[in-house]
């Protein structure tokens, strides 16, 4: 019995250090970010100057690039992934589907470091020459594709974002729609549904909360990734609406600026936009987490 | 009376395992035939092979041949086929996400019926031929998951019948529900006769001899004796229907 009590508050214990973790870290980077907060104010994170030079720091850009590359990936990487997870699920024969699923997962094990290697070499230089030109050509008339085609750029990272956030996206999508019982579909099937309608009608909709989770995941990924990011944005803190345009993330200026910011008031606005980043991602993972529930909700529970 | 359906020498296969074995079997048009059997014996797949739903699991496969008005259902397009042959299944399956109103016009509108009056005026038809009107008309409107399983066993009867279909093939309609519900389904096929031809497999003996015109006995993948219900389950001919209805085994 007292070794059960015991066991019970050590494992609280245990517990509750993950709440202390979160709630220090939050701390830490609001207490750090104080002098910056008092420089700046409000004007902080709505003011475009980033001039370490003059002790000048606004966190705009960051936060613009940061949006921006990850809703780029999820444009590109959901309907991919959701594809996929399609494909595994309802169409594949068994052999392929685990070839698939054992690739996506090792899409997912590969350092990002590794897609930023890729990025520089081999994808940026294909963009500058081949896809940019063509997508200027095609439709220059919209300014997110005008101006010069650098290759790196906010355009870069977003088609590296997508695909890392691809696996994740596809095989929690996957497991969702696998996990939609067999009865959904014979009922669609047994009323004449194509095998896309019955996707469309018993299974999509009856897996739609799991696959926004999923999505929502895959954007907690996108927003936080830094190394590939930083190593194909090309690094320039200004908002441009091209997509071909060097931009900068969040994540970016953390990993590119702490060794050179020596200036008290220059770390202190490095984690001022840590400290934006911690909370953004904070809120979006609650909302996404509200969302899953009340769709669920709607799914399962019936009664309004 | 016109046969609907006739079953010539059918046999279907999980994988290497022969589930049903040379069956031949012929449905009067406007009845209700009941299918008999222990569990396993094959009763279920034989008619999914009906509908076609059989081939939906990997695996499968089907020989022989089975003619709904004359044409052979296994060298048609099955799509096509389900629509004029619904099917009813062991435990309710009503989709979540969609509203009782939603769930009995869906194959309407994988049919391409965009035509709200169309839709709504055969919602109404179908609910009330399936019973249900009076309990749902207030909230069709909201999901169909919060009606109790025998209500959720009849939209889906609803929801078949909407697609106006000549055949109903029911795989064990009441085993997952209480006996008040069982009742309510059993008088449904009743009156379901005077339309449709209706196919139903149960493992409950009394409820074939209720609902059934004509009754056929399976065993071990055979089809062992088919009749007319009132001989099957007071003169068969065969020892082992008369062991079964006897409750020697099974």
């Amino acid at each position: 019995m007292k070794l059960d009590r015991v066991f019970e508050h050590v494992t609280r214990g245990f517990a509750a250090s993950l709440v202390v973790v979160v709630v220090l870290i939050g701390f830490m980077l609001f207490k750090e970010s104080l002098p910056a907060m008092r420089t700046f104010g409000w004007q902080f994170p709505a003011t475009q100057v980033w001039d370490p030079v003059a002790d000048l720091f606004g966190g705009l850009p960051f936060i613009y690039g940061t949006l921006v590359s990850s809703c780029l990936a999820l444009i590109i990487a959901v309907p991919l992934s959701l594809g996929i997870a399609i494909f595994l699920s309802e169409l594949a024969p068994p052999l392929l589907k685990n070839i698939v699923s054992f690739l996506t997962e090792i899409l997912a094990a590969i350092p990002s470091v590794i897609y930023g290697l890729w990025g520089i070499f081999y994808l940026a230089p294909w963009l500058r020459t081949t896809v940019e030109p063509l997508l200027a050509k095609s439709f220059g008339f919209l300014p997110f594709f005008q101006g010069p085609p650098y290759g790196i750029g906010m355009l870069a990272a977003g088609m590296v974002l997508a695909i890392m956030i691809i696996p994740i996206i596809a095989s929690i999508s996957r497991d969702v729609l696998q996990a939609v019982p067999e009865p959904q579909r014979e009922a669609a099937l047994a009323l004449g549904a194509t095998r896309w309608e019955t996707t469309r009608v018993a299974v999509l909709s009856y897996g739609r909360h799991g696959i926004v989770g999923a999505i929502f995941l895959g954007l907690g990924r996108a927003l936080g990734e830094t190394m590939a990011v930083t190593m194909v944005i090309g690094n320039r803190p200004a908002i441009s609406a091209s997509l071909f345009a060097p931009a900068h993330t969040m994540a970016s200026v953390i990993a590119n600026e702490f060794s050179e910011a020596t200036g008290e008031l220059y770390t202190s606005a490095l984690f001022g936009i840590g400290l934006v980043l911690f909370s953004l991602t904070l809120f979006l993972n609650a909302g996404a987490r509200w969302l899953v529930r009340s769709t669920m909700r709607g799914a399962g529970g019936g009664r309004e | 009376m016109t046969t609907k359906i006739e079953i010539n020498r059918v046999s279907a296969w999980f994988g290497k395992h022969r589930a049903i074995k040379n069956i031949s079997l012929n449905v009067p048009e406007k009845t209700v035939t009941a299918i008999i059997g222990p569990s396993g014996c094959g009763k279920s797949t034989l008619i999914r092979c009906i509908n076609r739903m059989h081939e939906t699991i990997p695996g499968t496969r089907t020989e022989g041949e089975i003619l709904v008005d004359g044409t052979n259902v296994l060298k048609q397009d099955p799509v096509g086929l389900r629509r004029r042959v619904g099917m009813i299944f062991q435990k309710p399956n009503a989709f979540p996400t969609m509203s009782i109103y939603e769930n009995v016009v869906a194959g309407l509108r994988l049919n391409g019926v965009r035509d709200r009056a169309k839709l709504e005026e055969v919602a109404v038809q179908s609910l009330r031929k399936a019973a249900l009107w009076e309990e749902v008309k207030d909230q069709l409107h909201k999901s169909g998951t919060g009606l109790s399983g025998g209500q959720q066993q009849r939209l889906c009867i609803a929801r078949a019948l909407a697609v106006n279909p000549e055949v109903l093939l029911m795989d064990e309609p009441c085993s997952a529900l209480d006996p008040i519900s069982t009742a309510r389904i059993e008088d449904l096929i009743h009156e379901l006769r005077s339309t449709y031809t209706v196919v139903v497999v149960t493992h409950n003996m009394q409820q074939a001899a209720r609902v059934s015109d004509q009754t056929a006995f399976m065993y071990l993948g055979e089809l062992i004796e088919c009749g007319e219900t009132k001989r099957i389950f007071t003169n068969p001919q065969e020892k082992r229907t008369e062991d079964y209805i006897t409750g020697r085994f099974g």
